[in-house]
């Protein structure tokens, strides 16, 4: 009884206009099992959970579901009603919470007729306490989602799939939104529900919690399968390079001296209504030649910072200035003068104007520039080779310099971004999840031109939530929680790990 | 002193009562078409078309209450039409709405002058008439104030209860909630984002129409032009006073109507002195104030506004 199948996926594909999303995929999973699906970001695994889940529906292919006795039946596929039907949950990675609801009333959404007159609270919170019960899953069940902690909704979001009765969970890159030491404990509660009986689908693209956690490791690339292992025979490296389809090269990064300061806070406030978005009383040290890096769980006061130092906002207290200019008050294009160039966190909405030409969005940080324009009057045509010339060396493909920057692909918008701080050697960068959503490729990219402008001897501040990006890239570490600025003295994961929780080791 | 003489009589109470009532109606209309997620600014023209629908069928020979099925029947086909456009077909609410406004409103005027295409006077209609509660009624101040009003009233204020019941109590008002806030969660539990916002929109604009009707078969007896006179927008700034909530809806429609009796009432006291434009605009400017203090303390319904597209996510 312990090892029978309960799910299997046969050939199953989906098209989305001319990309081919998922290509025949077959993947089997047991009872009581953890299958890690791994792979980069666009490599299908998202897409092949939502056409499982009945999100979408496939081109081609059929899945099959085992029901309680153990028997394998077709499952009607385009229909969520029936995949839960079937046993079957999914934890999103953008969670599927109503905020204005409490965690029981969210749990329970759904579950009942629309048309019954009342709700059965009670009988449901004796079904839920017993799930957190035999799970250690735990949350305020009585609190408004919105004011719960990202850990605790995700708990929420387990919790509704385990109320639903299901025998298969998927999660779809559940810890990318919590510290390390969440994650473990999350994986502990998994591992104590698998114990029961429950099979577990885990999509992630980090190969370790991947090695630590799974049974089995179905590798996709490109919308292929191209490799399924047994964990406990599984190598690391021979793992990457079927994520990757070839050998990543660590980005070198030779040691150099630090010059002199480059950007400076002292004492610097953000108060705000919202404790997630202020900052208190940080001092902040960057130096020319050296990358600086701001870990920590989001929503921590990352983005109060990248707004402060952006010109978007300006502190209540405190004092900034960058080679020695005070800077407290500049707005961005001030900013933009004393050589501060920025990577913005949401690429897509602040980084680009996307019904803009590439070309167009090339110069929009330096439309005063003679070489731009003359007289009030922009000048075409050497605007035009600019953008060629930018498009060569910075390898920006798409339909072309004169097409909408929203055509272009997430990795390409940011190669343009990067072309536009770098052709005006700022001297001190900010870049705020600089390689979040992108593959690796493109993300090494990023690593690569980040290092050169320590090269040149900018200041590079990176904020990221990617502890390994921060880690591989970074002079000095810097742990921000709860709007404080911790120096991390070690480079050791489980420590930055536990200042991140905010737990002074 | 007079103030106060006004404050104190039991007709006073009962018209702002009465004033309320189709704002109730509005009100809650506007309510759960937002507490879905769409805006419904067609509710100017459905309480026009609920006036007319309303008054018509029982001047073509229906019973009252006849008349009012009619009333919502036709309140819930402009919701359905509105519904149609802002939900599978994510059309801009606003748009929508004024466009549905500007329809109701001028198709009800047309059929009206059509039906009687020579009358210099309005024909006129039994109305519903005040119910007269043994005892109750007797009762010194509450029994004028409360027990001789019409039925439409006192159903006004049974939908207050009826609809904070579903919102809060049943599984339907959860789900529609949930559907106001977060779309792809009502999605993800396999239930019809679709459908609850539609279904949603012609309930509100059902419930929108009755109000109208109120007009034309309690308040008065007969259609004239614009006798909505703005009721319908007053409504969407009373849920926002409201925060979204049915009871607080109940208060402010009371509130707006407790402005509209007093300004009457005052206009006798000191309308020698006063112009009487002060006196009519009085009760939105009060509207307005009130709406400045409440509003920015308000929780919008989270996806109030947002188109939601199946398969995108």
């Amino acid at each position: 009884m312990t090892n029978h199948l309960v799910l299997s996926l046969n050939n199953l594909s989906k098209r989305f206009g001319t990309i081919v999303a998922n290509d025949a995929v077959s993947i089997e999973l047991h009872r009581g099992e953890v299958l890690s699906l791994l792979g980069e970001n666009g490599a299908g695994k998202t897409t092949l959970m939502n056409m499982l889940f009945g999100h979408y529906l496939p081109d081609s292919g059929t899945v099959d579901v085992a029901d309680e006795a153990g028997v394998m039946w077709p499952l009607t596929l385009g229909h969520p009603q029936a995949a839960l039907a079937a046993g079957i949950g999914m934890v999103h990675q953008h969670f599927t919470l109503a905020a204005n609801l409490s965690a029981l009333d969210n749990i329970l959404l759904g579950s009942e007729s629309l048309l019954s007159w009342r709700q059965n609270r009670h009988a449901a919170r004796a079904k839920i306490l017993g799930i957190m019960d035999r799970s250690g899953l735990t949350a305020p069940l009585d609190e408004r989602v919105g004011n719960l902690s990202v850990g605790e909704r995700q708990r929420v979001e387990i919790l509704k799939a385990l109320y639903h009765d299901v025998r298969i969970l998927v999660l779809d890159e559940p810890t990318a939104v919590l510290t390390p030491q969440e994650a473990d404990t999350l994986f502990e509660n998994i591992g104590a529900m698998t114990k029961d009986g429950l099979s577990v689908i885990f999509i992630s693209h980090k190969l370790r919690e991947v090695l630590a956690f799974s049974n089995r490791i179905a590798v996709l690339r490109h919308g292929k399968k191209v490799g399924e292992i047994a964990t406990d025979t599984a190598d690391e490296t021979a793992i990457a390079r079927l994520m990757v389809g070839a050998d990543t090269p660590a980005v070198p990064r030779p040691a150099m001296q630090p010059g002199a300061p480059v950007l400076a806070l002292s004492g610097v406030t953000v108060k705000s209504d919202n404790a997630r978005n202020s900052l208190r009383a940080v001092d902040l040290v960057v130096h020319g030649h050296e990358v600086v890096g701001i870990a920590g769980v989001s929503g921590n006061g990352q983005s109060a910072l990248a707004a402060l130092i952006s010109g978007l906002a300006t502190p209540d207290q405190g004092e900034m200035s960058v080679d020695g200019i005070q800077i407290t008050r500049f707005n961005p294009q001030n900013l933009l003068k004393v050589g501060i160039g920025r990577i913005p966190e949401d690429r897509h909405h602040d980084g680009v104007i996307g019904a803009m030409s590439v070309s167009e969005n090339l110069i929009v940080e330096r439309l005063s520039d003679p070489d731009i324009q003359k007289n009030g009057f922009l000048r075409r045509d050497a605007i035009r080779a600019h953008a060629a010339q930018l498009c060569q060396d910075y390898d920006i493909r798409g339909p072309g310099p004169e097409a909408k920057a929203r055509l272009l692909s997430g990795g390409n918008i940011q190669k343009l971004i990067l072309a536009r701080v770098f052709e005006c050697s700022p001297r001190l960068i900010l870049a705020n999840q600089p390689t979040r959503g992108l593959d690796l490729g493109a993300a090494s990219e990023v690593g690569r031109r980040l290092l050169e402008a320590r090269h040149r001897g900018a200041g590079v501040l990176l904020i990221s939530e990617d502890l390994d990006e921060v880690l591989a890239l970074s002079d000095r570490i810097i742990v921000i929680h709860d709007g404080q600025l911790i120096e991390a003295d070690t480079k050791d994961r489980a420590a930055i790990g536990l200042m991140m929780a905010g737990e002074n080791a | 002193m007079d103030i106060l003489h006004i404050l104190l009589t039991d007709s006073f109470w009962a018209a702002a009562l009465r004033i309320a009532t189709p704002l109730i109606f509005g009100v809650l209309g506007a309510l759960i078409c937002e507490k879905a997620g769409v805006l419904n600014l067609g509710i100017e023209g459905i309480f026009a078309a609920g006036a007319m629908a309303g008054w018509m069928a029982v001047w073509l020979g229906a019973g009252l209450w006849g008349g009012l099925l009619v009333a919502a029947i036709v309140g819930g086909g402009f919701g359905l039409m509105h519904a149609i456009l802002t939900v599978p077909l994510g059309l801009s609410q606003h748009v929508s709405g004024l466009g549905i406004t500007m329809f109701a409103t001028s198709l009800s005027y047309f059929i009206y002058r059509t039906a009687l295409p020579q009358v210099t006077s309005p024909p006129r209609i039994t109305p519903f008439q005040p119910l007269d509660i043994p005892i109750l009624s007797d009762l010194p101040f509450l029994g004028p104030v409360l027990f001789q009003q019409t039925a439409m009233t006192w159903l006004a204020l049974f939908m207050v209860a009826l609809v904070w019941w579903v919102l809060n109590r049943t599984p339907l008002g959860m789900a529609l909630r949930a559907v106001g806030d977060n779309p792809d969660a009502v999605d993800a539990q396999g239930l019809s984002v679709y459908g609850l916002r539609m279904g949603a929109i012609v309930a509100g604009s059902a419930l929108m129409a009755l109000g109208g009707a109120f007009l034309t078969m309690s308040a008065f007896d007969a259609f004239f032009f614009g006798m909505v006179n703005g009721r319908g927008w007053i409504c969407i700034a009373l849920v926002i006073f409201a925060s979204w909530r049915p009871g607080k809806a109940l208060l402010g429609a009371l509130l707006f109507g407790a402005f509209d009796a007093f300004q009457v009432r005052l206009q006798t006291e000191v309308g020698a002195f006063v112009p009487s434009q002060v006196f009519l605009m009085a009760p939105y400017v009060l509207s307005l104030v009130a709406l400045v203090i409440v509003a920015r303390r308000a929780e919008y319904p989270a996806a109030l506004l947002q188109p939601w597209f199946k398969g995108q996510r």
